[in-house]
């Protein structure tokens, strides 16, 4: 029993960050899944949300504030994709994918003009920044909450995407790009939903994590955006559940990591984060599709 | 006969160039408004020469790779590790009872053995990396910039790397010629470099990889060395980069180091290598000079300017950044070269076929 309360917040905390990621994740495979571009400004974009809240729960109730920051996150998405990414459609993917730099470049230096540097405390959600007791390890109602949220919304997702109109555009459109196109799919509104989706699931993942980790940067993106873009690889990139299963694993290593560093004589802690590309780089090397990802084939 | 003037000019030019900058060093005084002048030129020259290695693999080769700051961070950590004179090191390394290498060496010697390491790094990261395409090339090097940095801050490593705590104390460079000697000369070598054979290989790789392999372009070998140049010279950048900095802190090599750099090749033009040297000097010259005026509060008849403080310069670069990556996707030069004998045959008014691509200037 001690020995359970003692490493159950570690594994805890894996499954929570990986709920955590999934969400960012989602964001990213769909959007890999129909352009073919890593999304570089996800996870900046999941910063924006964490400091809206914190700059929103400052003047209003919280009830007002948590829909207000998921409909302006949503509406920032939207915007990126309107703004920085359209006009790059018939352009070479490196153009694309230098103009995502450029807007995670630029909303980075945004919240460091906003908030001037100083990183910005999270505010305190009632009801679910609560403590709560699992089995003897204590831990905030968060930590409990994110796996069941997180599955049924990809539930949610996963049958958006295969009972409905636009979920069926959606799939065409990762098929072919172009022939969806003849096939009269308004290629630019899927897109756009496409964003709007994965801008309102990291919202939600950034009222999660930062519940969890409580201080806001204009980098603090940076490195989950990262781990969430690894997990969609090794899940398989334009595959959801792949996603999902991929940020798990890299959120439990991760804690494990930790958990190891208990044990071992030396401190490797600093490897947590380092972890999720060590995973990358060996799933790159022995299945570069991933784990459900399709098979490929270069035609000349 | 051409070419004699063309290498007459040249050298000419380079004179003057040297002479002026000396000039300017012993001229401006610290306090004068010039001085940043003086640092931006610095800067300038040591972003100029990453920025060119940068554009080797991701301009000429068509390898889109975002691991720069990572090999740079070698470059500047070898250099730093090596050259720290031995009585300067128990200050250094306090809490690693002053380190395991108890001796320095000149800082040439450093300087080249750090681009030797970064190359050695790229070598053996790019047999497994190298085989990924496109995007997933570029992610896989950021990951790796990302592992090699939380090595080099790693505790037990602490008495090579100093972990997490800053290396300083080594030696750096006294005249502004030093960088700019450096990195003229490297720069020239990755242009013979283009120019080669290799370089040949290198744009046909770029420009369709399984036609270059049926034209019997070996795609491992000739990425392999790209991979591995680029590399070099990036660690030896890092290296200057460490002697204008007067420390090592391996945080600050970090992805948004790579996105800049990224951003100075793109200003430049993709595949310029004369674009990636004037941008990276507009670029510095921006960021650290020009811009410098939008960070301070300015009150004009009791008017305070809005928006304009600390941080805002950032913004106002970002957006600027945003609307050349939009609208001007060439760059500045595009895949063109800036060269004086072009410009030359313009004036008098010689040849018009030989105004674009050509030859480049050293």
């Amino acid at each position: 029993m001690d020995w359970l309360s003692r490493n159950l917040p570690y594994l805890l905390a894996g499954i929570s960050v990986g709920g955590q990621y999934a969400l960012i994740a989602i964001g990213y495979t769909m959007v890999y899944g129909i352009l073919r571009l890593i999304n570089f400004a996800h996870g900046d974009i999941f910063m924006v949300a964490g400091l809206m809240m914190v700059y929103a729960s400052a003047s209003m109730p919280m009830y007002l504030s948590i829909p207000l920051v998921i409909i302006v996150t949503v509406l920032i998405g939207f915007m990126v994709e309107r703004v920085a990414y359209k006009p790059l459609r018939q352009a070479p993917r490196m153009s694309v994918m230098i103009s995502a730099i450029g807007v995670s470049y630029l909303l980075q230096n945004l919240a460091l003009y906003i908030t001037g540097g100083l990183a910005q405390q999270y505010p305190h959600i009632p009801w679910i920044s609560d403590q709560v007791t699992v089995l003897g390890a204590s831990t905030k109602r968060v930590t409990v909450i994110t796996p069941f949220l997180t599955v049924i919304l990809v539930v949610l997702l996963v049958l958006l995407i295969k009972k409905t109109k636009i979920g069926m555009a959606m799939r065409a459109a990762s098929k072919d790009f172009e022939t969806s196109q003849l096939m009269g799919i308004k290629i630019n509104s899927v897109i756009s939903m496409t964003f709007i989706i994965g801008s309102f699931l990291a919202a939600v993942g950034s009222l999660l994590f930062f519940s969890n980790y409580t201080s806001v940067t204009p980098t603090v993106g940076t490195l989950p955006g990262l781990k969430a873009f690894v997990a969609a690889v090794f899940g398989g990139i334009g595959s959801i559940p792949g996603a999902l299963v991929g940020a798990f694993i890299i959120g439990i290593c991760e804690n494990l990591v930790m958990l190891l560093n208990q044990y071992v004589s030396f401190d490797i802690s600093n490897f947590k984060d380092a972890f999720a590309f060590a995973l990358l780089i060996i799933i790159l090397f022995f299945k570069p599709t991933g784990l459900f990802g399709e098979k490929q084939t270069d035609k000349v | 006969m051409k070419k004699t003037r063309d290498a007459v000019i040249s050298v000419i030019l380079i004179a003057v160039l040297l002479g002026t900058l000396r000039f300017m060093e012993l001229h401006i005084s610290p306090q004068s408004q010039w001085a940043m002048l003086l640092t931006v030129l610095k800067k300038g020259s040591i972003y100029a020469l990453v920025a060119v290695s940068m554009n080797l693999l991701n301009g000429f080769t068509g390898l889109f790779s975002l691991g720069q700051a990572g090999f740079m961070m070698i470059g500047a950590y070898t250099y730093g590790i090596l050259t720290i004179p031995a009585a300067q090191r128990a200050n250094v390394y306090m809490y690693y009872q002053g380190g395991i290498v108890q001796f320095a060496l000149p800082s040439i010697v450093g300087i080249v053995l750090g681009g030797a390491a970064a190359a050695i790094f790229a070598f053996l990261i790019g047999i497994p990396v190298l085989r990924l395409k496109s995007d997933y090339l570029a992610i896989a090097t950021l990951g790796f910039a990302e592992i090699m940095k939380v090595v080099f801050m790693w505790d037990s490593l602490g008495p090579l790397t100093n972990g997490s705590n800053m290396l300083r104390g080594y030696p750096t460079f006294t005249t502004i010629l030093y960088p700019f000697i450096v990195s003229g000369v490297c720069i020239a070598i990755i242009v013979m470099l283009i120019n080669s054979t290799y370089g040949r290989a290198f744009k046909a790789i770029r420009d369709d990889e399984i036609a270059a392999e049926a034209m019997g372009i070996n795609l491992a070998h000739h990425k392999r060395i790209a991979f591995t140049v680029s590399s070099f010279f990036a660690g030896i950048s890092g290296a200057l980069l460490a002697m204008y900095q007067t420390n090592v802190q391996a945080k600050s090599y970090n992805s948004a180091m790579t996105y800049e750099i990224l951003l100075i090749v793109v200003i430049g033009g993709i595949g310029s290598v004369t674009g990636s040297v004037i941008s990276s000097f507009l670029f510095i010259a921006c960021s650290e000079w020009v811009l410098r005026f939008l960070d301070e509060t300015h009150v004009i008849g009791g008017f305070t300017v809005p928006l304009m403080r600390s941080g805002f310069r950032k913004v106002v670069f970002s957006v600027i950044i945003m609307v050349i990556v939009l609208f001007f996707r060439q760059g500045i030069m595009g895949t063109r070269e800036f060269s004086i004998s072009g410009i030359l045959d313009r004036l008098t008014g010689k040849s018009k076929k030989k105004s674009k691509g050509g030859d480049s200037n050293a």
